[in-house]
């Protein structure tokens, strides 16, 4: 078996990403696509903790604390969201959610 | 030897955990595929001596996301929705798109892996000081300012997510 390598990282968290983004593109629930997006922060943040682990530099870590902040914000208000959604037009679907459709 | 088996372990259990939770009909299952997948997340970054960022990583993904998400599948009626069909109509067409982008990540990284090699060996660490406090030291000196904005747009998130969860504003 040869040594871990930051490729090895690199290509994990690709492949994270790309598993995210189908989620994010195929599902209809709603709330599939919220956790679909929190795949998709995580693979960056993997990305950045392998890189910072590389170049001995702590900048990717503090980086990586903003990024999930960012995701916090984005869920609660994202939750938020999907909550009134459901109060005023009972579903989760994204799909059926086509007031501005024609 | 040790870190490339944890390693395969932690991205067999990310990357089975993610694909357990794009593709499960009932949400508290994809809930519970996201957390094994947030833990292996947590696992590499412990393998990257990120000791900080693991214990974040459990505490609010694990701990505050993932019991957030719950919490709101157990307020929205999820019965019916896992009725009806879960995929999109244009699923080809998105599968399409991503099979581009991926052959194009494959072939950049396979092109460029030579340029990494082993990350060379820590230095050690000033005596006294670990991880936390090198962390600490950085985001309060270097990055205080977007530290304060960060807080700003917490307080924004949380104001934002009250008022659209509320009955009447």
């Amino acid at each position: 078996m040869h040594p871990i390598t930051t490729a090895h990282y690199l290509w994990l968290s690709a492949a994270l990403l790309l598993i995210g983004t189908v989620g994010v593109l195929t599902r209809r629930n709603i709330v599939v696509i919220l956790m679909s997006i929190e795949l998709i922060l995580n693979a960056v943040n993997i990305n950045l903790i392998a890189f910072s682990h590389y170049l001995h530099n702590v900048n990717g870590q503090v980086f990586a604390i903003f990024v999930i902040t960012d995701a916090v914000a984005e869920a609660a208000v994202g939750l938020g969201i999907l909550i009134a959604l459901f109060r005023n037009k009972e579903t989760v679907l994204a799909d059926e959610v086509d007031l501005l459709k024609w | 030897m040790t870190d490339t088996i944890l390693f395969y372990t932690f991205a067999l259990l990310v990357l089975g955990g993610a694909i357990l939770t794009i593709t499960r009909r009932n949400a508290v299952h994809s809930a519970i595929a996201l957390i094994v997948t947030l833990i292996g997340v947590a696992g590499l970054y412990l393998l990257q001596r990120a000791e900080f960022l693991f214990a974040v990583q459990i505490m609010l993904y694990v701990g505050g996301i993932m019991v957030l998400f719950l919490f709101v599948i157990m307020l929205v009626n999820l019965d019916q929705a896992a009725k009806q069909k879960q995929f999109s109509g244009q699923w080809w067409i998105a599968l399409l798109c991503v099979a581009g982008v991926a052959a194009g990540f494959g072939y950049f990284l396979r092109k460029g892996a030579a340029a990494f090699r082993l990350a060379p060996p820590e230095p050690a660490f000033p005596p006294g000081q670990g991880n936390t406090e090198t962390v600490a030291q950085v985001l309060f000196s270097e990055y205080l300012l977007p530290f304060e904005i960060a807080s700003l747009l917490l307080l924004v998130a949380v104001v934002g997510s009250v008022i659209m969860a509320k009955k009447r504003v």
